[in-house]
């Protein structure tokens, strides 16, 4: 059911990242098993499935954190291993993880630039408050002041200090893991924005949500794991029917069930009041 | 019209229109009193203590403000301040050393013994006493970092040993002289500053802190940024120029300031540096905030608490050999009794946070002000230890308390708990 749709979406360009039947286990159980996975420069990759699909492996194998056991990682047209976060790093392989990992205590600046601090001799304060501003301005990042701590700030502008931390090393492609999983509906259309001006930047973006509407809202191909498979990659226009039920693995799931009760509800509701 | 042409001249850092921008020392007070309302209290409530407890002791007893008393305050301050820069130390990411104070015994100990006893030159007795003090630190360091035992179960585990040796060490009769003409005790008794040279060091100490603060607000006007403007850096250094000058003056109508203390002042200095400029202090606060984070920025932490932990016992055992200098001698209750907790409560008092992330180098010398002002007050009032420890222990409650409301309220204002 999955195969024509997976068909019919391959890549718009050359992939400046891809993933060649990946596999990890943790002891007996296949966390990922000969997983693909394709994104290009300038474009929007969701990564969606349902709890243990092996959405937050894949990262973890992406950003270094875990080795793949088998599996072949291209990037940039060349074969590469990526066995820690600073290789990762070295590559261009940027991850924004769920908990941002900012140190509250810290200001924008100096979490910023942390481990990477701008030095002639001591550290120079004013190339790395002039860099912060910068980089926020091409974000449009909406922080009004760079000099107060990250624990005042609201969590879009901490999503938005995350993001652009992670892109000071200038990488070329960017794993954002549930942006929007904390967040509000402004902030959130706040982060969605943001990602749509790294896509123009021509950065490619893989993005983990749970979240339909987020990533039918900015996704330019949506790729659903699940059990740690493939199961399919959708155009992001596809419905979400369809999307939903490669997650969960058929169309006669609980979420369909349940939508289907609330309809007939409704129209025993309307009928009524027609009588 | 006027408010684009403003707004495009307007530094790269308030560009946003939420920022209310204003220029001038009288901008800079409104900005100074809307931290203090929103619970961003800075030095201020220490200030105030320090006030209110030298009104009391000297309304107690006029000898208490007399320039002979505060020299002699000053002095004493010393040793637990410098064991209080090394605290302050591991509290900033997060940790505790509950064993500066029998570090503190055991240096001072080990530095008699040798000196004295082996007849080592005083140079080399001090480097192996202060050696010793490192290489505990990284004992603690390894069993926290390596084996994940409690910072505060491994430095109590050392409180306990480190007393036995230092008993073990100084033997039956449980006390050594260190000689008045060696030159430690010199040092820490009797080497005062001339005259004439601890007005030159103000007058340089006010020169320095224009001069550093006008070239940084030239590089930011330079690079497009908001900068303090000139008025406000000389009001600065005009009032810190008048305010030491006038401490040196009153000082100086006894027996002046000493080279100890403005050591223990220079080393408060160095590490405020360390601190705020360096990469190392960068990752200090780092770790402080948020370990995991701080791995993941690439940040070594297992070294940064290493090199944190190596710090605070070299720092112990700095002060217990300036605690025996004091004394001229080492005996069983060098580093003993109250040490421990004062040399503590001088940094929480001071203003740093057990939770880490969050103090200063200043909390240190603030700290221990004001813990030897109580201390020597009552001893002037002729009440003992018993009554210094209450009085002591209710104004950590107090600075603690003070502490959690003002986070409260920072918490209210949006600033950084």
């Amino acid at each position: 059911m999955t195969a024509p749709a997976a068909a019919a979406s391959q890549a718009p360009t050359r992939p400046i990242l891809s993933l060649r039947g990946v596999s990890k286990n943790f002891g007996a159980v296949a966390a990922l098993t000969e997983v693909d996975l394709d994104v290009a420069a300038g474009e929007v990759v969701a990564i969606v499935g349902d709890n243990g699909a092996g959405k937050s492996t894949l990262v973890k194998v992406l950003s270094g954190v875990h080795r793949a056991d088998t599996g072949t990682v291209t990037f940039a047209d060349r074969e590469v291993t990526v066995a820690s976060p600073a290789d990762a790093h070295a590559l261009g392989i940027a991850t924004v993880f769920q908990d941002l990992a900012l140190c509250e205590n810290l200001n924008v600046i100096q979490n910023l630039f942390l481990g990477r601090e701008v030095r002639r001799g001591r550290l120079d304060e004013v190339t790395m408050e002039i860099r912060s501003w910068e980089l926020l301005r091409q974000l449009s990042a909406k922080i009004p002041t760079v000099r107060v701590p990250v624990a005042s700030l609201s969590g879009g502008q901490r999503q938005t200090v995350a993001i652009a931390r992670s892109l000071l090393g200038d990488p070329k492609v960017i794993i954002l893991d549930e942006p929007t999983a904390a967040l509000g509906v402004a902030q959130t259309a706040e982060v969605l924005n943001l990602i749509e001006r790294l896509r123009d930047r021509g950065l490619g973006v893989i993005m983990i949500s749970h979240n339909m509407e987020d990533v039918r809202a900015v996704a330019d191909r949506v790729a659903v794991l699940r059990l740690g498979r493939n199961n399919g990659v959708f155009d992001a226009d596809a419905p979400t029917e369809e999307i939903v039920a490669a997650m969960i693995g058929a169309s006669d799931n609980a979420v369909s069930r349940r939508a289907n009760q609330r309809r007939q509800s409704r129209q025993r509701r309307q009928r009524k009041e027609e009588e | 019209m006027a408010d684009v042409r403003e707004a495009a001249a307007a530094p790269l850092d308030l560009l946003d229109e939420r920022l209310r921008r204003g220029e001038g020392l009288k901008a800079a007070l409104a900005g100074i009193w809307g931290r203090v309302r929103s619970g961003d209290l800075g030095a201020l409530p220490i200030v105030l203590g320090l006030v209110v407890i030298w009104t009391v002791f000297q309304s107690l007893n006029s000898v208490f403000l007399s320039s002979a008393n505060l020299v002699n305050l000053l002095m004493e301050s010393a040793s637990v301040g410098i064991i209080a820069l090394g605290v302050v130390c591991v509290l900033l990411v997060g940790q505790i050393d509950l064993s500066v104070g029998s570090v503190s015994g055991l240096s001072a100990a080990l530095t008699a013994v040798t000196f004295v006893k082996h007849g080592w030159p005083m140079p080399l007795a001090m480097a192996a006493a202060l050696a010793a003090g490192a290489a505990i630190g990284f004992v603690y360091a390894q069993m926290v970092t390596r084996l994940g035992v409690p910072s505060f179960v491994a430095t109590l585990a050392g409180l306990l040993s480190f007393l036995g040796i230092q008993l073990w060490l100084l033997g039956d009769t449980g006390a050594i002289n260190i000689p008045f003409d060696s030159g430690l005790v010199h040092f820490a008794q009797l080497a005062f500053l001339p005259e004439w040279l601890s007005y030159v060091l103000v007058v340089v100490a006010a020169g320095w802190l224009f001069a550093t603060g006008y070239g940084l607000a030239r590089t930011r006007r330079a690079a497009g940024l908001s900068a303090r403007s000139t008025t406000l850096l000389v009001a600065r250094s005009v009032t810190v120029l008048l305010g030491l000058g006038f401490a040196v003056w009153y000082l100086n109508r006894a027996r002046g300031v000493g080279w100890l203390f403005v050591s223990f002042v220079v080393l408060v200095l160095i590490l405020n540096y360390a601190l705020t400029r360096t990469g190392w202090g960068r990752s200090v606060f780092a770790v402080g905030g948020n370990a995991e984070a701080a791995r993941r920025a690439g940040i070594n932490v297992r070294r940064v608490y290493t090199s944190v932990f190596v710090l605070c016992s070299t720092f112990a055992a700095l002060g217990g050999m300036i605690a025996a200098a004091r004394l001229a001698a080492a005996n069983q209750s060098t580093g003993a009794g109250d040490v421990n907790l004062n040399a503590i409560a001088a940094a929480v008092i001071g203003g740093t946070s057990l939770f880490g992330g969050r103090g200063s180098a200043f909390a240190a010398l603030l700290g221990i002000l004001v813990i030897q002002s109580i201390s020597n007050g009552l001893t002037l009032l002729d009440l003992d230890s018993s009554f210094r420890f209450i009085i002591t222990g209710l104004v950590l409650a107090l600075a603690v308390m003070l502490d959690s409301v003002a986070r409260r309220s920072r918490v209210a204002h949006g600033r950084a708990a």
